[in-house]
């Protein structure tokens, strides 16, 4: 009873198309944040679905790198987000807008 | 073990830099007076790498397992890229006391994004274009607001975080879909197996994922919106890296990646959406520029119609193109780097004396700064004699030749746009009385920075053939 | 396709009919005699204090930070470790060379977090 592949890349496609909306739509930085890591993930559940149709472990390797990767930028956006809140007392990415966009 | 002599001594330049920020590091940690020894430490590290560069240019080999290649053109971006940066390192040493406290973390930063960048231009993998890419994108959104106590710099790296990172999502979701259509990450297997499967749908929505990602990175049109507001936020040296090493890098990626499609072998199927976004980066850069009052902001739509140009050559796709748009880097990193080095000779505290107001009447108190910037100015605007005109000039040429005469035409009628904002500084300086009481010490290293990069514009200028040839025979 | 599930499903419906009717089977037949003690929050015994809303401090974050970069490495090294004898019997020691080069810059960052105080609590 095997799955087809296409299931996992349509899941997959939808979550990006999500996290990309979510990108597009959410205000708090915070969320958008979450959104870009949905949009990893995404990428990452096809990564390791090809690897395992195709019987290579590359992709899987790659999930990790991604994993790690994606740690380290959420340590440098939380610190951002952070001394950005101490500041402005907001997250709101709206209300940052002393540099006009 | 010979075989393995010879790799190591092939990536010197990344293991000079690799090796370099760990000792920043015990510097920055164990020594008091590292704000004296580090700017100095960084500076050495980058013209080691950069001279072992050269000198080793001709080593061209693919080493570790198909995970890096040496030599050749991926050499002459080292040295782009570790000359540009020893030259924002020059700059920072009295910038970095100016624009706020002095942070040790700021040089190893930087020594970090530029390892970034090699490991991405010398890329053979997939893997090894991710994990320079992110090095260099993390380190960027740290350097942008290192200042943390200042809400301008704060709102410069959350923006770029999160444009950066959603741009990341693009490459991920990209290399994913590569991924699944090649069954493998190596570039090589990308380049053999790209005209079979170029009916593929999945195989083309990737590489298109791809180059949106990296859109992003080079601030081409429709994926600009960061680039003034993180130019304006940041330091003033960190924006002339971003601009120019940031952009180098990220089209270095692309040519890598991509580059079985530059060589003519097999059609360019990607030349409608890079000349499309090409046009509007373009004009929309050199249009907007005229209405800008920060110099800062000026200079980023700037570099984002110089994005645009250097589309040109890629949209080109053939070798020809691809050679000028390496020449148009290297002389567009220099002239840019002097720009922004002259920007940061001449802000004040608090980021004054950044409006444009501030550079009339420069030529009757500080000629020299006023020659300087004039000169690179004319030189950005490609006005002959410098070496912004022959980048210009190669990639016209080289999209005339793929029989794209109208991008070329059009490209012209941009870069005549953007002569009125950058000859209007220079008429400002030397044919307007001083609007305000600019009083400016200007540092002796500053200084020295921009006439080195004001010289590497000149001496570009000056031999363009045989530069562009050294490239040309390396990218077949 | 589905037939063979059906056990698992009937289980699933059992349990929660019989989670529901506990739940409020108590609720409709048991006795109500509130007082001011019971309907108090329950906090061993102590007076409750404050609201149940407290803010956390900034410094947790610090901490999880810190976790998330050095707790993740461990992905790489466990593969690592699950394979090393036949890696080792493969390449010799170079296997266990790389490993070190990347614990030792990782150690490098950890001492930097230390010396720059990223630890102090206060």
């Amino acid at each position: 009873m095997n799955i087809p592949i296409e299931y996992y890349l349509i899941l997959s496609g939808f979550m990006f198309l999500v996290g990309v909306a979510g990108v597009l739509t959410r205000r708090n930085a915070i969320i958008v944040f979450m959104s870009i890591e949905l949009m990893l993930n995404s990428a990452n559940l096809s990564l390791v679905t090809f690897s395992s149709y195709m019987g290579n472990s590359t992709g899987q390797l790659f999930v990790f790198f991604v994993m790690t990767v994606a740690a380290a930028e959420a340590a440098v956006g939380l610190a951002i987000i952070l001394a950005m809140f101490r500041n402005k007392l907001t997250l709101n990415i709206d209300d940052i807008n002393i540099l006009k966009w | 073990m010979l075989n393995n002599f010879q790799e190591f001594y092939n990536i010197i330049p990344i293991l000079l830099i690799g090796a370099g920020f760990l000792i920043s590091l015990l510097i920055e940690m164990y020594f008091k007076k590292s704000d004296v020894i580090l700017p100095w430490f960084t500076i050495l590290i980058f013209l080691a790498a950069g001279f072992h560069a050269l000198y080793a240019v001709n080593s061209v080999s693919v080493i570790f397992q198909n995970m890096l290649a040496t030599g050749g053109i991926v050499n002459i971006f080292y040295i782009i890229f570790t000359f540009g940066a020893a030259i924002v390192a020059l700059l920072s040493i009295d910038y970095i006391k100016k624009y706020g406290t002095y942070f040790g973390e700021y040089y190893i930063l930087l020594q970090t994004s530029i390892l970034g960048m090699m490991l991405m231009a010398g890329a053979k993998d997939l893997f090894m274009i991710f994990l320079g890419l992110e090095l260099m994108s993390v380190s960027f959104y740290s350097l942008a607001g290192l200042n943390r106590k200042r809400l301008k710099a704060n709102e410069a790296s959350l923006k770029y975080f999160l444009l950066g990172a959603f741009a990341t999502g693009f490459i991920v979701y990209g290399i994913a879909l590569i991924y699944g259509t090649v069954h493998s990450t190596s570039i090589d297997m990308i380049a053999s197996r790209f005209y079979e499967l170029s009916s593929d749908k999945l195989f083309i929505a990737g590489i298109l994922l791809f180059l949106i990602g990296f859109s992003f990175k080079i601030a081409a049109f429709p994926f600009h919106m960061w680039v003034p507001d993180v130019y304006e936020g940041s330091p003033t040296t960190i924006a002339g890296l971003f601009s120019t090493g940031g952009k180098a890098a990220a089209f270095s990626a692309i040519i890598v990646t991509l580059g079985v499609l530059f060589t003519g072998r097999i059609g360019n199927i990607l030349m409608p959406y890079l000349a499309v976004i090409s046009v509007l980066s373009m004009f929309y850069g050199s249009i907007v520029a005229i209405s800008q009052d920060n110099i800062k902001r000026m200079l980023a739509y700037s570099s984002i119609s110089h994005a645009g140009y250097l589309l040109i050559g890629l949209a080109a796709g053939n070798s020809f193109g691809v050679a000028g748009v390496i020449f148009y880097l290297a002389s567009y990193t220099f002239m840019n780097l002097g720009a922004f080095g002259i920007v940061a000779l001449i802000e004040g505290k608090d980021e004054s004396n950044l409006t444009l107001k501030s550079f009339s009447g420069l030529a009757s108190r500080y000629p020299l700064l006023a020659a300087l910037f004039s000169i690179i100015m004319f030189s950005l605007a490609g006005i002959p004699p410098f070496a912004g005109f022959f980048g210009k000039y190669y990639v016209f040429i080289a999209a005339i030749k793929s029989n794209l005469t109208w991008l070329a035409i059009l490209g012209v009628l941009s870069s005549v746009i953007s002569v009125y904002f950058y000859l209007r500084i220079v008429v400002l300086m030397y044919f307007k009385d001083a609007e305000t009481d600019l009083k400016i010490d200007v540092s002796k290293t500053g200084l020295a920075a921009v006439i080195i990069s004001v010289l590497l514009v000149i001496i570009i200028g000056i031999a363009p053939g045989t530069i562009i040839d050294l490239i040309a025979f390396f990218f077949k | 396709m589905l037939v063979q599930y059906i056990p698992v499903f009937l289980v699933i419906a059992v349990a929660i009919v019989f989670a529901v009717a506990t739940v409020f089977s108590s609720e409709i037949f048991g006795p109500k005699r509130p007082t001011q003690a019971k309907l108090s929050t329950y906090e061993s015994g102590m007076k409750p204090v404050g609201t149940t809303h407290e803010r956390m401090s900034v410094k947790y974050y610090l901490v999880a930070m810190f976790f998330i970069i050095f707790d993740l490495e461990v992905i790489f090294i466990y593969p690592w470790a699950v394979q090393f004898k036949k890696l080792y019997i493969e390449n010799g020691i170079s296997v266990f060379v790389s490993m070190v080069i990347f614990l030792v810059v990782l150690e490098l960052g950890y001492l930097y977090a230390y010396k720059k105080g990223g630890f102090k609590w206060d």
